[in-house]
């Protein structure tokens, strides 16, 4: 086995690239299920953000228009998870399910025409100096904007839960319903408003997957990174730092084992291919058996309310 | 002077009820008000339309003689109303301090919050530190919370919802001496409470309630509990009689029960033991969270404990499931009436069948459900306990609280155990059909049975129990009988384990 033939600073790149789609995806639910409502939708919305996302770019020529538009895409249908689980109370759990079947049958029908084409360049950000670094400038600071959007949005969560006001409410409607709205607290509209940025942060990170990482459209071109971005969330104990944490792990399985593809390591390429699949089962069954676990999670999530009285 | 607030001809009504009818009455500036009546007698609607998160069909109110119709809680808050809420709104995972935010508007809850609370809370005698999580508190600090989150405000008019249900006698002593504090300073209180001792003790004026109507007016400091009671309930109480029957044989023992906490918050069950006896009621107290929940469901099965620990009749049961200790003879009923002791979704009839399916025969051998038989018994356990509802086919979660309580504990009693236990016997259930209650368990131990009551009642405990012991911190006292104990003793009992008083103040 030739090892030259790794470079390490492009390894690292590749993680983080890699693992950008899982951290929007992740950070999106977190906040969703910091509110008390369990979104099963994640790959839907991220396989529909995704197509819009590389629709919009091909059509319009603008890479930053594909993004909009993957992020509107995952947000519009979110809200069609929240008007159906909110609002009509349907069952949270078969909602997501649906609404990832629905997402991944309307992208296919979408696909159709775009299948096979390139898309428009993203530009990668060039800093001065700092992009010019040995090691250092390839593997963090040669990045695409999305990659410091990502990352900003970890810090932006994170301070927005932890110190504010609006974050502390958000995470009181997720702990008792009822007592934030005895208290006087509109649980509905609050929960409706995660919703959608969960859809968003989805979107996008279908979005990153289309037009950066692969960047090309194919029909279930996610393969299961909603699923993963669940689990991250668990792994992470809906904490934002640790669902960055999570996300370049995850991330960092799936670019060693397409190296060790790379590197002809004789095992079959189906099973490197289930690598991070198999360590997300691994994560949860490992987590489930703790019991501290169970009391980070916000109490009332995946439980319908309907206002009394 | 007019009065603080003045409710007149207020209404309210719900598909098939009247919940309010017309409803009028005064509280004046500083005086503690009571609002008394039965489970279902429209106290909680009539607070929901003070507080806000609901609006009246008829009628207005008025505050310090303006026009008062507050359209949300934080109207309501902001005209100088503060609700403590009788199940707490507090939320576990956040801390103190974020609990007092999220109840004050925006602007009050800045970073000198958690200085306010200290200073708040020194100042009322209610000891609070605003960096604990609400989770690990026990049930009388987070009462402590809710209401240094009400003073935060400043209120004018304070709503006490059934406050004293969950206190030991000591913490209630606390509470009424703020409660007076607040009232010497002009704040007006409107208490609601089913314990008349303590309305008598506290409030100046009370007003009646039922059926959703006013039906007296009186100075609770002038009647006694008992003609309280009567106008409470409309008609004269039965007196309850003295258990004659002399302890039997041992029933149900107990050796050595240790339980590991099984969840976040949880107690550990250490070291257990004790004898039941027939034909007499072992009184369990204690603060809630001492390890009470655990302990009913080690003794119903619901968690296994060790095989010899538990001995029915001499037999070992500590590794039987409820179903097996059922038929043997062991009849529990858990307190969380809807999802524990009872499926809400369900009928009456098809609850009934959960839990009396063998020992009321509702069931063939086959496992065929006899519909017809479990119809009759659900009846007649609504029968014997006067659980009001429109039939047994109705669901459990259409009942009011106290009727499903009343539901749930005559089903089982109905069933003959041989060792009944029976986890806050009367919770939210109203004077009368307590006494009924109480004296369905007394008739029970009269006639041979085994009873063991763990309640946070202490007035109730003492009244029906021939023992008496006290759970703290997991552990049991050792039981003794109810003659020799005064009522200073059993608080010492309770609070003397310096646990809580610590608890509270760390």
């Amino acid at each position: 086995m030739d090892l030259s033939v790794l470079n390490p600073a492009a390894i690292g790149a590749a993680l983080i690239v890699a693992a950008t789609p899982l951290l929007f995806a992740a950070l999106g639910e977190l906040v969703v299920e910091k509110s008390g409502v369990l979104n099963l939708g994640v790959e839907g919305m991220m396989i529909v953000g995704a197509i819009a996302g590389f629709a919009a770019a091909v059509e319009t020529g603008s890479p930053l228009l594909g993004v909009v538009a993957s992020a509107a895409a995952g947000a519009t249908l979110s809200a069609v998870f929240a008007f159906f689980a909110l609002i009509l109370m349907a069952n949270q759990v078969a909602t997501g399910l649906a609404l990832t079947m629905f997402g991944l049958g309307l992208a296919a029908m979408l696909g159709q025409p775009y299948s096979g084409m390139p898309a428009p360049e993203f530009p990668a950000l060039s800093l001065p100096v700092l992009s010019d670094l040995p090691f250092f400038g390839r593997l963090l600071f040669s990045h695409d904007p999305l990659v410091y959007l990502s990352l900003a949005l970890t810090a932006g969560t994170w301070l927005w839960l932890g110190r504010s006001r609006a974050g502390l409410i958000l995470r009181a409607v997720g702990e008792n319903h009822h007592a934030a709205h005895a208290i006087g607290y509109r649980v509905t509209a609050i929960r409706f408003a995660a919703v959608l940025f969960g859809g968003a942060c989805a979107g996008l990170g279908g979005g990153y997957l289309a037009l950066v990482q692969t960047p090309l459209w194919v029909e279930g071109m996610t393969a299961g990174r909603g699923w993963i971005a669940l689990a991250i969330v668990v792994f992470a104990s809906w904490r934002p730092w640790r669902a960055l944490l999570g996300a370049y792990v995850f991330g960092g399985v799936t670019i060693v084992q397409l190296n060790l593809q790379a590197l002809g390591v004789s095992i079959q390429s189906q099973y490197l291919s289930m690598t991070p699949y198999l360590a997300t089962i691994l994560v949860l069954v490992l987590i489930s058996g703790e019991r501290r676990r169970a009391a980070e999670a916000p109490a009332c999530l995946g439980k319908p309310f309907r206002a009394e009285g | 002077m007019t009065a603080l607030l003045e409710v007149e001809g207020l209404t309210k009504r719900f598909p098939g009820v009247l919940a309010n009818d017309a409803v009028s009455f005064a509280v004046e500036r500083g005086q503690i008000h009571a609002l008394l009546g039965e489970n279902g007698a429209g106290k909680s609607t009539l607070v929901k339309m003070i507080y806000g998160s609901m609006r009246p069909d008829a009628g207005a109110m008025r505050l310090e003689g303006q026009p008062y119709a507050p359209t949300d809680p934080g109207a309501a808050r902001r005209a100088g109303v503060g609700l403590v809420f009788q199940h707490f709104s507090l939320f576990d995972a956040l801390t103190v301090a974020e609990n007092v935010a999220l109840g004050l508007p925006p602007e009050e809850a800045g970073a000198d919050l958690a200085e306010r609370i200290r200073k708040v809370s020194a100042a009322y005698g209610l000891p609070l530190d605003p960096e604990r999580r609400v989770g690990e508190l026990s049930v009388g600090a987070r009462q402590r919370v809710e209401i240094v989150r009400c003073l935060l405000q400043r209120p004018r008019l304070l709503i006490m919802d059934e406050p004293t249900s969950v206190l030991t006698p000591q913490e209630v002593g606390q509470l009424f001496r703020t409660l007076r504090q607040l009232r010497d300073e002009g704040v007006s209180i409107l208490y609601i409470s089913h314990k008349l001792d303590e309305i008598r003790e506290l409030c100046e004026a009370a007003t009646i309630l039922r059926h959703g109507r006013v039906t007296g007016r009186c100075d609770p400091r002038s009647e006694s509990a008992r003609s309280l009671a009567e106008m409470m309930i409309g008609q004269e109480l039965a007196a309850t009689r003295p258990l004659s029957a002399a302890p039997g044989e041992v029933r149900l023992t107990v050796r050595g029960l240790s339980l590991a906490a099984d969840r976040p918050f949880g107690t550990a069950l250490r070291d257990i033991s004790f004898d039941l006896r027939a034909g007499e009621i072992l009184g369990v107290a204690g603060v809630a969270g001492n390890g009470q929940d655990e302990f009913v469901e080690a003794l119903s099965g619901e968690r296994r404990a060790q095989h010899e620990a538990i001995r029915l009749d001499g037999a070992p049961i500590g590794a039987f499931g409820p179903d097996r200790r059922r038929r043997l003879g062991l009849c529990v009923a858990p307190e969380e009436r809807l999802g524990h002791a009872a499926v809400p979704d369900m009928s009456l009839t098809e609850n009934a069948i959960l839990t009396a399916r063998r020992r009321a025969r509702l069931a063939s051998r086959g496992g065929v459900l006899r519909l017809g038989a479990a119809a009759r018994f659900a009846r007649a356990v609504v029968e014997r306990f006067d659980v009001r509802t429109a039939g047994v086919e109705h669901a459990a979660r259409s009942l009011s609280g106290g009727n499903l309580q009343k539901f749930v504990v005559g089903r089982e009693i109905m069933q003959n155990p041989a060792v009944l236990v029976v986890a806050q016997p009367t919770w939210g259930v109203d004077a009368g059909a307590a006494a009924a209650i109480r004296q369905a368990l007394r008739d029970m131990a009269e006639a041979g049975a085994a009873v063991l009551a763990v309640s946070q009642d202490l007035d109730e405990l003492m009244e029906i129990s021939t023992r008496f012991a006290v759970m703290a911190g997991g552990r049991l006292s050792a039981p003794r009988p109810m003659a020799e104990l005064s009522v200073e003793e059993i608080g010492r009992m309770m609070g003397g384990t310096g646990g809580e008083v610590a608890h509270a103040e760390a």
